[in-house]
């Protein structure tokens, strides 16, 4: 027998501009079951969805609902087709009941009755087992209950294929069994579910097939039964390539940056840097490995000032003199007067590093206007910089005067690399610095970070690339929800062993290292 | 469903955004819009009055340019216009929306005025002068830098603010007239000190010299100096400039209280050079016209002249046209509304394009 498909995606293709986000995708979604898209941050899997769900349209390929061929111009289209999707951003009236958001927008004949709602939003309900109060408004819910409302909304309005972007990132552990719970049901019910997760061990638990996104191509789907966590792993960060990036032994290795114990919770009181403790030392490139939002981006703008912390210590050891410098609470004009020599390629190059309207001159400006005392910048130091760096990095501009949102990625990244490494740092951060650069860009930026550390410059790397990781750093941290969960040799590291440190529940993983106190905790809990 | 399944097909046009786009082609663009919207206001005004468009069309150029008296005038209102536009345009380069200019220059006009007629007898004419310069100047950036710090300090919106701040300066404004006008007149005659002195025999002429002085010092001011650059940074992105270690609070505030000034300067050579009083409409909407001029001219001091010119060439121009062809006076609203909207609705076609369905196969 034939088992029915809900929905089918045929040769899916969408750009934007230079960048592929899917290419050539083949997807299929059967009624009555729960298929996990699983991939990397950056794989393609919003994209993919937000096609789906009418908020793109592919530039081609197609996609089919129920056997048809379905055209999907908006997310009212979507809805017709009985495709509803879950935001991993809820988009929800905060001074609105829960009733009032899920039928706002929506056309249909008869009277405005609310208490119909209601009665509607608490039959359903009911059906799948959620719990909510359809009066109680948004302002008051908690994230799980907002997130409650969102589904139901879909439901609402009669959707059949339900698609969830992320559902338990903000959710905790005992929620997120409870919102599983509920998926079987709307599953056994006849609901078709996709569920876009990077989670390993909610993938096992609740899909019945998985299917993997990697670089924008759809690599595989499998049953979940039929697989285990490393094969997974491995389809999703793909298979061992060869690199040969040099690397150098660390010479005259000493101390430079030592995080202690640094806490920080974010706006919605989810804990983003969880205890986290580490050294980066002079004359080493240090890895910090991990899926992308497991705090990365949260510690590397802690060291460089522009993240608040709840407690913890980062300290500086002053090469120079010896000192020590804690540089926690401290804004980056202070760390700069402090004498301490820090550069930070971030990870938004032109939202955070770099200013996209302004020419190259301009930006290699950013770090260095402010000196001196007159009261007009001087512009001939950073148009000499500017030359001299699109001459070494091998940088493709029609000049020095291109706004730098024209340049492509990899030449973006280059000016940016450039700029920071002009200072002669002694700690250097670089969050994910190749991302979307080919691989010629991308050994430019690999050298450079090799001969800042020959230099005796601390280089922490922040990659999503296993293998490079594990050929270019001489240790590399793991983080994992906010956590560490492991320190490796680069020399001696196994991709898989680290694999696993990224995508493991990390709460079960305390509990089998803290064995003995697990007991006491517990009833302490209770 | 199904039947609508049918013949929903790909979308019929898209829009994409632009890349970027050739000067050459971005020059035809926007006189394109402005030769369509002089055709346009021209049909309209031939729908609505029967009058021969081309005559319309001339004695727009005369009642701009005519006569020497009118070519003064129009030099006098586009040197006010563009002072108050390159007053706000730091604000605006920084992403602060001031709409507040009308409120900081009426508050200019005020302290101007508080000037001559508490200081004004038994004083020297220059005396009371740099009085009121110095009085227009902090009280407008005072008023400018209350929704500045607020913003700075606790986020608050900054449009609704400084909109709101421009009714407080009117009913200030009315407060004193009703003060110092023993019959309750509420209107204040012309005062017969504090008067600018006349350049060659020319009321107009330091005004306009002033302005002049000042479009170059901002230009400079904006491109070259440190300030400038940090406002540019701050506008662009705040994010990068804090990443950078700009202290945003204090870019935000000092900007602020440059911008309020500068509508000082406005308000004092209204009082000074022009009026002689104020009144509750002693700003005459200039403070919302600017934003305009600013915006067009895209925040460099020189482009605001070309555009302040247009804008002021269209009132003077269309004010004409009312005298001549005895229409109502709202007519020039028209013509300048017509204008405006092809002018900004051609930046649509400058920073996107249209793409079409390609045809079926079938």
């Amino acid at each position: 027998m034939k088992t029915q498909l809900a929905l089918e995606l045929h040769k899916v293709t969408k750009t934007f501009g230079s960048v592929v986000a899917n290419k050539d995708v083949d997807l299929s979604l059967r009624k009555g079951e729960i298929l996990a898209l699983l991939g990397e941050n950056g794989s393609g899997k919003t994209t993919l969805m937000n096609m789906i769900a009418g908020i793109y349209y592919p530039d081609e390929g197609e996609i089919r609902v129920n056997g048809e061929v379905a055209h999907i111009r908006s997310p009212k289209d979507a809805f017709e087709y009985g495709i509803g999707m879950i935001h991993q951003h809820f988009k929800l009236v905060d001074v609105f009941s829960a009733s009032e958001n899920i039928i706002l927008g929506m056309k249909d004949s008869g009277r405005y009755k609310l208490s119909e709602v209601h009665k509607k939003v608490s039959e359903i309900t009911e059906l799948y087992g959620f719990h909510l109060d359809p009066k109680k408004k948004i302002h008051e819910m908690a994230v799980s209950e907002k997130q409650t409302v969102e589904i139901i909304k879909v439901l609402y309005r009669g959707a059949d294929i339900l698609i969830l972007d992320e559902p338990t990132a903000v959710l905790a552990p005992q929620e997120t069994e409870r919102l599983f719970s509920v998926l079987r049901r709307m599953r056994d019910s006849g609901k078709s579910i996709i569920i876009i997760t990077h989670k390993m061990n909610e993938v096992l638990s609740i899909s019945d097939r998985v299917a993997v996104l990697r670089k924008g191509e759809h690599i595989a789907t499998v049953n979940t039964a039929e697989t285990n966590e490393g094969e997974l792993t491995e389809m999703m960060i793909g298979k061992k390539v060869t690199l040969n990036i040099k690397r150098s032994d660390p010479q005259n290795v000493c101390d430079r940056l030592c995080v202690s114990n640094i806490n920080s919770t974010n706006a919605d009181g989810v804990k983003v840097l969880d205890n986290i403790s580490f050294t980066a030392r002079a004359g080493e490139i240090l890895g910090i490995a991990g899926i992308a939002g497991s705090g990365q981006r949260e510690l590397l703008e802690s060291i460089a000032g522009l993240h608040h912390l709840d407690s913890g210590e980062i300290v500086y050891h002053d090469p120079k003199n010896g000192k020590e410098e804690n540089l926690r609470d401290k804004n980056p004009l202070q760390i700069r007067d402090l004498g301490v020599r820090l550069s930070f390629v971030p990870e938004d190059r032109l939202g955070m590093g770099l200013v996209g309207n302004m020419d190259i001159t301009d930006n290699m400006m950013l770090r260095s206007y402010g000196k001196g005392h007159s009261a007009f910048v001087d512009r001939k130091k950073p148009r000499d910089l500017a030359k001299r760096i699109i001459e070494d990095l091998e940088v493709v501009t029609p000049g020095v005067d291109t706004p730098v949102r024209r340049l492509s990625g990899g030449n973006v990244q280059k000016v940016l690399v450039g700029r920071e490494i002009s200072t002669a740092p002694t700690v250097l951060m670089a969050a994910y610095p190749v991302r979307g650069l080919d691989i010629n860009s991308s050994y430019t930026i690999y050298n450079l970070l090799n001969k800042q550390k020959e230099n005796g410059v601390s280089v922490i790397f922040v990659g999503e690339d296993l293998d490079v990781l594990i050929e270019l750093c001489d240790r590399i941290i793991v983080m994992n929800s906010g956590k560490i969960t492991g320190e490796v040799d680069g020399r001696l590291a196994k991709r898989e062993e680290i694999g696993i440190m990224m995508t493991k529940d990390t709460s079960v993983s305390e509990d089998k290292n803290t064995e003995i106190n697990k007991d006491t905790e517990e009833k302490d809990s209770e | 469903m199904n039947k609508a399944e049918k013949h929903i097909k790909e979308p019929f046009m898209r829009v994409i955004k632009r890349d970027s786009i050739s000067w050459q082609k971005a020059i035809l663009v926007r006189a394109l819009a402005i030769i369509g919207s002089l055709l346009f206001s021209g049909i309209i005004c031939y729908l609505l009055i029967g009058a021969n468009p081309l005559k319309l069309y001339i004695t727009l150029f005369e009642g701009a340019f005519g006569t020497k008296r009118r070519i003064w005038k129009l030099a006098k209102d586009l040197a006010l216009l563009l002072c108050i536009s390159l007053a706000i345009t730091p604000a605006f380069k920084m992403r602060f929306w001031n709409i507040g200019a009308e409120g900081q220059t009426l508050i200019g006009c005020l302290a101007s005025v508080a000037c001559i007629y508490y200081l004004g007898k038994g004083m020297p004419n220059w005396l009371l002068i740099i009085l009121m310069f110095v009085a227009a100047l902090v009280a407008s950036a005072l008023w400018a830098v209350i929704p500045a710090i607020f913003k700075a300090k606790w986020n608050t919106n900054e449009t609704l603010f400084t909109l709101m701040m421009n009714y407080v300066a009117i009913n200030l404004v009315a407060y004193y007239l009703l003060k110092w006008t023993p019959s309750g007149s509420s209107t204040l005659g012309m005062l017969s000190e504090g008067h600018l002195p006349k350049l060659m025999n020319n009321e107009y002429l330091l005004l306009i010299l002033v302005v002049l002085a000042l479009t170059v010092a901002m230009y400079i001011y904006l491109k070259y100096s440190k300030h400038g650059y940090e406002i540019a940074v701050v506008g662009e992105s705040e994010n990068t400039a804090k990443y950078i270690g700009i202290n945003v609070k204090k870019v935000i505030i000092r900007t602020m209280v440059l911008s309020g000034a500068l509508c000082g300067l406005a308000g004092f050579l209204i009082v000074g050079a022009l009026d002689h009083s104020v009144t509750t409409a002693s700003a005459g909407g200039l403070g919302f016209t600017a934003i305009m001029v600013s915006w067009l001219g895209k925040f460099n001091p020189f482009t605001m002249i070309l555009t302040s010119l247009l804008v002021v060439f269209l009132e003077n121009g269309a004010d004409r046209i009312v005298t001549v062809f005895n229409i109502n006076d709202a007519f020039p609203s028209i013509v300048t509304g017509i204008v405006l909207f092809f002018i900004i609705g051609c930046e649509f076609f400058i920073n996107y394009k249209v793409i079409f369905r390609k045809k079926e196969a079938k």
